[in-house]
């Protein structure tokens, strides 16, 4: 089992008054599963997102992800867990604006310490395998919606990590550049990638093998997507 | 490893923060500028100072007293004590030159300025200096040409001189002076030496001076009056002190004090100068401190200013950056990295702005103020110290944010 949430729960302190964001939460995911985590806003589906990213830890219950219990561990070492297991694409790409194309990949070998040399050869194969090959050197002001959101793939991809965690990804773009996103994330799943992607629109869930719907902090269904879109 | 490619990730991130906001690194940097040039220029001035004035007493000479009616130091109430003491006399010289033990020389000095002329020539501001043979060792006033003032010629009142290196260029141009008689205070003399040059003191020049017998001297410049000073030469500097004491016992004796009265005279050394001296470089040390401490706090309080803002700016990089797999150390490293190169480009500029500075100082003024090697590593200290202390604060607000909120940050 790759990912394993057992009762998360999450409660935020605002003031004085307890607000609950996830009321126990019992998900599992296996290795290359394809999973859409859609809901409301307000149902949970980002403090989720940011328990299954390692951007947050859960108040209650325990988090498993490739056996390590993530649910109590420090800073630090959830820094080193996200560089290692999950490659994040986000709605907003959040690419560093000053730096290429490469620069930008390269990002997550430089935390974890890979040599110059095989930081460059990495960054540039996964740069190829998103079809940037040669767009390498652009800066993201210089790229459209759809390559700098490419960018950010080839970033999530350049670590080889357990999971891909895409929250809205095609957000920010037109139908026909989301749909070639979502395109890349079929390839990648077909290639052994797991996939997590968190989406309120229905039509890019679809993409998925398995939809989770959540309201109001817990599970409202967990069900496999019978037929996929074309 | 990991850290070795950090710290370059980091060396590039601060050099392109500092390129895209030029002129307010510019304006940050230059208040390490303005604060590590303060400290340098003032240092350098100060060891200018040093060695100049070194140089100068040196020409007093480390083995010589000076016997005299008032002390060099002394403050108003103790001049018009002072002012009351009886007059020392050339007599007493003779009688200390008698009994001390310890002097090798004792001369009895009389001072005025004249204007000195030789046919058409005349330069005025002369020192005019009345004395003994013994002058030529206590001033140590060695003759390059022709001979010094003998005791016979000093007894026998005779009009004669020997004259400095700088009257002999003035007045005998082309020359030789040896034998001719120079005009001083309507009376002739006779040139019998010219002095080796010896440079100048406080401003005075050393060689600008004609040295006759004192009791010519007495006669001419109507000095009856005048409180002679005495300068004794000692063997070695070793021996300076025990010769203070000697000469305090045998002043008293010659004055005739009990044992309940205080000395009416006063013995005077070149040490004595170099106390006061560093007494007054003492409080010129705290000003330039104190200046210096100032001005780097201002430049370091610009520092950390402008790394705030730039946390601010870049949350959403610091949140990013976080999401991808930095620690808190590694964001800490990054702002930390940045206030060090700003505070490096500081202080190299602030160096060689300082050793410009000292130049300038030195090729336009009599002082040599100079920049030393020690002062780089000076330099360092204020790098390491203002780029941490100042950085420390911004780097740990910037290591300690939420990445979920970083994230979000527009």
């Amino acid at each position: 089992m790759l990912i394993e949430l057992n009762d998360i729960t999450k409660t935020y302190e605002i003031g004085t008054v307890l607000v609950p964001a996830l009321k126990g939460i019992n998900v599992n995911v296996n290795k290359n599963e394809y999973v859409a985590i859609m809901g409301p806003s307000g149902s949970g589906k980002s403090t989720l997102m940011n328990i299954v990213g390692c951007l947050d830890t859960p108040s209650e219950g325990v988090y498993m992800l490739n056996n390590n219990n993530v649910s109590d561990m420090s800073d630090d070492e959830l820094a080193e867990i996200r560089n290692r297991e999950i490659g994040f694409v986000f709605q907003t790409f959040n690419l560093l604006p000053r730096a290429s194309a490469l620069h930008n990949v390269e990002l997550p070998l430089i935390y974890n310490g890979t040599p110059a040399a095989k930081r460059r050869k990495q960054a540039e194969e996964a740069l190829e395998r998103v079809g940037l090959a040669d767009r390498m050197h652009h800066k993201p002001n210089e790229l459209s919606g759809g390559q700098r959101q490419r960018v950010a793939i080839a970033r999530a991809l350049v670590n080889n990590p357990s999971i891909i965690l895409a929250d809205e990804p095609t957000g920010n773009l037109d139908s026909r550049t989301g749909e070639e996103i979502m395109e890349i994330f079929e390839d990648l799943h077909d290639s052994g990638n797991t996939i997590i992607l968190v989406t309120h629109e229905e039509y890019i869930a679809e993409h998925s093998d398995r939809i989770i719907r959540l309201r109001d902090g817990i599970v409202e269904r967990d069900e496999a997507v019978m037929e996929r879109s074309a | 490893m990991r850290v070795v490619s950090y710290i370059g990730e980091s060396l590039k991130i601060a050099v392109e923060a500092l390129r895209s906001y030029k002129m307010r690194s510019v304006l940050t940097t230059l208040g390490i500028v303005i604060g590590v040039t303060t400290v340098i220029a003032i240092v350098a001035l100060i060891q200018g100072l040093n060695k100049s004035f070194t140089n100068q007493i040196s020409a007093i000479g480390t083995t010589t007293l000076f016997v005299q009616k008032f002390p060099w130091m002394m403050n108003e109430t103790q001049f018009f004590t002072y002012r009351n003491r009886p007059n020392i006399r050339v007599r007493d010289a003779e009688q200390l030159k008698e009994m001390s033990k310890l002097a090798v020389a004792v001369a009895p000095t009389l001072y005025t300025e004249q204007t000195t002329k030789y046919k058409e020539r005349s330069l005025e501001g002369v020192a005019v200096v009345g004395s003994t043979a013994d002058y030529m060792e206590t001033s140590n006033v060695v003759p390059e040409f022709g001979r010094f003032l003998s005791e016979t010629d000093v007894e026998h009142r005779r009009p004669l001189c020997v004259i400095g290196r700088e009257v002999a260029d003035k007045l005998f141009p082309d020359a030789d002076p040896l034998g001719n008689r120079i005009l001083v205070g309507g009376r002739r003399y006779k040139v019998i030496g010219v002095a080796e040059k010896k440079g100048s003191m406080f401003g005075q020049n050393l060689d600008q001076m004609i040295i006759i017998p004192v009791g010519v001297f007495q006669s001419a410049f109507g000095a009856r009056w005048r409180s002679v000073d005495i300068e004794v030469k000692v063997a070695a500097p070793e021996i300076l002190e025990d010769a203070e004491i000697e000469l305090t016992g045998l002043m008293r004796r010659i004055r005739g004090l009990t044992s309940n009265e205080e000395d009416n005279f006063a013995i005077n050394k070149q040490s004595q100068l170099m106390e006061t001296y560093k007494n007054l470089t003492g409080t010129l040390w705290a000003v330039a401190i104190g200046v210096g401490a100032i001005s780097l706090l201002v430049g370091g309080i610009g520092i950390m200013n402008i790394l705030l803002v730039s946390v601010t700016e870049r949350t959403r990089e610091i949140g990013i950056r976080k999401a991808l797999g930095a620690r808190r150390s590694d964001i800490m490293l990054q702002f930390l990295i940045e206030s060090l190169v700003i505070c490096a480009i500081g202080v190299t500029i602030g160096i060689a702005l300082a050793i410009g500075l000292a130049e300038l100082i030195a090729s336009t003024t009599p002082l040599p103020a100079s920049v030393t090697a020690w002062v780089v590593f000076l330099g360092l200290g204020f790098v390491v110290t203002i780029g941490l202390f100042f950085g420390i604060y911004p780097a740990r607000k910037a290591a300690r944010l939420n990445p979920i909120e970083a994230l979000r940050y527009e």
